[in-house]
């Protein structure tokens, strides 16, 4: 202590911890001043934010992972969080490309504008959505009438549509997911624009995809919706007809492309303005047929590639 | 509903009990508190054990030091544990040096007034705000206003100003423990107060500092909901480059890869989930390391 | 004199970074503040207590939320409030010395989990549980989010009310002894009664820290904005006001009344949180006694 004179290191430490400080503000408000210029997005270095639909997460991850692979200097980072998040990243001019499972409502748009931006629609893909049950329900068939009903809430026991006796636990995705809202206008409420019927507020609203299979593989009370890509052999789909009378049609990518399959939907990703340099490389690969490739692979509806 | 036989029997134990000795009782009050911690006690060992049990066999090299492969589902966890690194350091930079600042403030130099009061105050508030708030709190401030976009530099100050009443309140009980005795001495000998605090009453109280500051970026290292809005990514192409940048972290990666990709084998979701167990942990060792050399080698 | 020029600047530097502590909660409270206040220029104060929350077609009903919040809070104090006062009393008055020096680090190993590892688990192990052994139709509940939340402010409760019994008088013991009571009698009608002010204390931060908690409850209480208004209601799912704001905060458009109302919740957790706090505080500075170790 104060007989150890010269221990210079407790002085460096205690010394100089508020003038650090002082330092350390100082810093904080110079590196406030001088960003590094942001770049164009996908050149040396700044990498092109594709954030948005967890739908399409895992297919973009599988895109950006392949196609950096064959172009080294390509730089894409992946982010999910929904349609909603993607959409409003890309009017907030933070994200390069948002991928979306629906397409941009009227006020995104306007929201757009007012910000500068306008945004482009591009297909990546088709989806459909299957509706999944635990392989032991002995439902097989359901019209959208009567999904209508369970998820609103109308109808609420499975022994109603011809199962067992058990609750019907919905599980969907949260809000801000585009295969929510898709579900939401096409099935709950028919097609109907004008419509104003919700889901039940008993709906759990899971995280994502992942959470919705992991509920309905272990609970035989469960049903829930997700993307054909989603589906794994531990889960059974249900076929959907349009109404009492049509054919039931189970989902699979013949029928999407058939359009059997009622609730079939188109895959997006939005840019601000027609791309460009390494943005319109990148969509341009994912539209040709190596990248429609991996679409086949992860379960989702390749595009028709001329 | 047959109540009735139990509703007996807990009246006849009822009534046993109270004419049974008060030595017995106490033995079996003692009991049942001994029960009690059990059943807090076992559960958490239980369900540790359980993760080291299934995600043992996911740990190697490979999955520490890869980059991540098929979409998250096999390689390894390198950029989430550099991100957690990055990040525990970066909150390191900001929230040790004003933590410390402000804990000699309050051991050394303040009086018992109503400033003081209200700081320490300001202190149990800033405790005691949910991590959730904290990153709308980093999200408006950091992020947006100050417009450092989605960053390391926004992540660390927001995990920062979290950390703080940890690092202050341990700062401060280490630094008044020093006795009394030593400062007299050291102005009695001629010092100022200030090269009494630097150069005697802290150099005593660093081991103590030093334990709040690694329980502190413990808890920093192992929240998930700061980091939400302001700085986690869940994928990137490398690692991040700058502090302005974006970066991968272990808490966020846990949660991603268990609720949101598909067909993620669990076994990888157990290891990640062991890996930052075994981070946080690691470092709760280390603390307790460094709290027990500072009481067998203090000076008083 | 160049000495104590320099002496003054750097105690008046330590003297601002006091002030910096209440500048950080202030500034807290001045964001959450503006971002949610902005809330009541777009939807009105009956449009906020509605019962359904649906953002996407700007339902704003925040009573499922708060609800959904106290019901899973009051479910983690029925777990954690006995639980805990009755480990911290076995630790620090019955528990033999070597006993004690293993079950201390053990609550801080405990305190250190991360709340995703522990909703992880939740999500693969208890929940499972909860469905199959109590009936419910999912294991997603307010009962699992309570449990797991329980264990989560153990180890504060059982600190903190450690340190409250520990700082009583040995002398306040000895006394009781010596009129001839036994140490059960003694904990119960002398030591604990002492401490309970302290006790109290590490109650109301233990319910603090379940009310912030975010991670855990997001991934096992199946987030269903639902009104939980019976007592069955701890077998179905809820929604949090944490886990709303986690969950949805990524997807908002800056400046939208969807940013301002989750802000405006944010704000709402600051304030209840806050009161607890000063609740908290206001009785530990009567006793005079510094709050230490509460924060580690």
């Amino acid at each position: 202590m104060i007989d150890r004179p010269g221990r210079w290191c407790y002085n460096l430490n205690s010394m100089h911890k508020p003038i650090a400080v002082s330092i350390l503000f100082i810093l904080l408000i110079v590196l406030a001043a001088c960003r590094p210029a942001a770049g164009e997005a996908g050149e040396a270095g700044v990498a092109i934010q594709n954030v948005g639909s967890d739908t399409i997460v895992n297919l973009a991850l599988a895109w950006a992972e392949t196609y950096q692979t064959q172009n080294p200097d390509a730089r894409i980072a992946v982010t999910g969080g929904g349609s909603g998040t993607g959409i409003a990243g890309l009017i907030n001019g933070t994200v390069n490309i948002a991928n979306a499972s629906r397409q941009m409502k009227a006020e995104e748009m306007e929201a757009a504008e007012e910000n500068g931006i306008t945004p482009v629609e591009h297909v990546i893909a088709r989806d459909a959505i299957a509706v999944i049950v635990h392989p032991s329900n002995p439902v097989d068939n359901l019209t959208l009438p009567q999904l209508s009903d369970i998820f609103s809430g109308r109808i609420t026991n499975w022994s109603e549509i011809g199962g067992e006796d058990r609750p019907i636990v919905l599980l969907s995705r949260e809000s801000n997911s585009g295969t929510h809202v898709y579900f939401l206008e096409q099935v709950v409420r028919l097609g109907d624009k004008h419509a104003s019927i919700l889901f039940s507020p008993d709906t759990l609203l899971m995280p994502s995809s992942e959470g919705i299979s992991a509920e309905v593989r272990q609970n035989p009370n469960s049903i829930g919706y997700d993307g054909l890509g989603y589906v794994t052999p531990d889960q059974k789909t249900i076929a959907v007809a349009a109404d009492a009378g049509g054919p039931f049609v189970p989902p699979s990518i013949e029928t999407v492309n058939s359009g059997a399959y009622p609730i079939a939907r188109d895959l997006y990703m939005y840019t601000n303005g027609e791309p460009q340099g390494a943005i319109a490389e990148y969509l341009n690969w994912i539209r040709s047929t190596e990248g429609q490739k991996i679409v086949g692979e992860l379960g989702f509806v390749p595009l028709e590639v001329e | 509903m047959d109540d009735f036989p139990a509703g007996e029997a807990v009246r006849t134990i009822i009534v046993i009990a109270m004419k049974i000795s008060r030595q017995i009782r106490q033995q079996l009050g003692f009991a049942l508190l001994g029960i009690t911690t059990v059943i807090v006690v076992l559960p958490i060992l239980l369900l540790v054990g359980y993760i080291v049990a299934q995600g043992a066999s996911a740990i190697s090299w490979d999955f520490i030091a890869a980059m991540p492969r098929d979409g998250m589902r096999a390689g390894g966890l390198w950029p989430a544990i550099v991100g957690t690194l990055l990040l525990t350091l970066g909150t390191a930079v900001f929230a040790v040096p004003v933590g410390v600042a402000v804990a000699v403030y309050l051991a050394e130099y303040a009086q018992d007034t109503l400033l003081t009061r209200i700081i320490r105050l300001a202190i149990v508030n800033l405790a005691g705000v949910p991590s959730v708030v904290y990153g709308l709190f980093g999200l408006g401030l950091f992020v947006i206003f100050l417009q450092f976009g989605a960053s390391i530099l926004a992540g660390s100050l927001t995990l920062a100003i979290m950390t703080l009443p940890v690092i202050i309140s341990t700062a401060e009980e280490a630094l008044r423990a020093v006795p009394q005795s030593f400062r007299i001495v050291s102005l009695s000998l001629g010092g100022t107060k200030w090269q009494t605090v630097r150069r005697v009453v802290l150099p005593q109280a660093l081991p103590g500092v030093l334990t709040g500051v690694i329980l502190g970026l413990e808890r920093a290292a192992g929240e998930t909901a700061p980091i939400l809005f302001t700085v986690a990514a869940f994928f990137l192409p490398r690692l991040p480059q700058s502090i302005f940048d974006q970066t991968m972290a272990l808490p966020y990666h846990l949660f991603v890869i268990s609720t949101q990709v598909p067909g993620m084998p669990v076994r990888i979701q157990y290891g990640t989930a062991l890996v930052l167990l075994i981070f946080v942990l690691s470092m709760n060792i280390v603390a307790a390391i460094t709290r027990s050399r500072f009481r067998a080698k203090r000076q008083w | 004199m160049k000495n104590s020029f320099y002496e003054t600047l750097i105690e008046r530097l330590i003297r601002v970074t006091g002030v910096l502590v209440i500048l950080f909660l202030a500034l807290i409270f001045l964001f959450l503040l503006r971002e949610g206040g902005a809330t009541f220029f777009e939807a009105s104060l009956r449009d906020l207590l509605r019962t359904r929350w649906y953002p996407n077609e700007e339902q704003f009903g925040l009573l499922p939320l708060v609800l959904g919040s106290l019901m899973v809070t009051l479910g983690a104090a029925v777990v954690s409030l006995p639980l805990g006062l009755l480990t911290a009393v076995f630790i620090a008055e019955v528990a033999p010395r070597w006993v004690r020096e293993i079950l201390k680090p053990f609550i801080e190993v405990l305190a250190g989990i991360p709340s995703v590892v522990l909703g992880f688990l939740g999500m693969l192990v208890i929940s499972p549980l909860i469905r199959e052994h109590l009936g419910a139709p999912t294991g997603l509940t307010a009962l699992s989010g309570s449990v797991m939340l329980g264990y989560m402010a153990l180890p504060t409760i059982i600190s903190v009310a450690e340190d409250a019994l520990d700082a009583v008088p040995k002398s306040y013991r000895d006394a009781a002894l010596a009129l001839g009571a036994t140490r059960w009698q003694t904990i119960w009608r002398v030591t604990v009664p002492a401490a309970r002010s302290g006790i109290l204390t590490a109650m109301m931060l233990g319910i603090g820290r379940a009310i912030g908690e975010t991670m855990a409850v997001m991934m096992v209480t199946g987030n269903a904005a639902r009104m939980p208004l019976t007592l069955n209601s701890f077998l179905m799912p809820v929604r949090t006001m944490t886990a709303t704001i986690a969950a949805e905060m990524g997807e908002v458009a800056q400046g939208s009344t969807h940013y301002h109302v989750l802000f405006a919740i944010g704000l709402v957790l600051f304030l209840v949180t806050f009161l607890i706090n000063l609740i908290a505080a206001w009785t530990i500075f009567r006793q005079g006694k510094r709050y230490g170790r509460l924060l580690s």
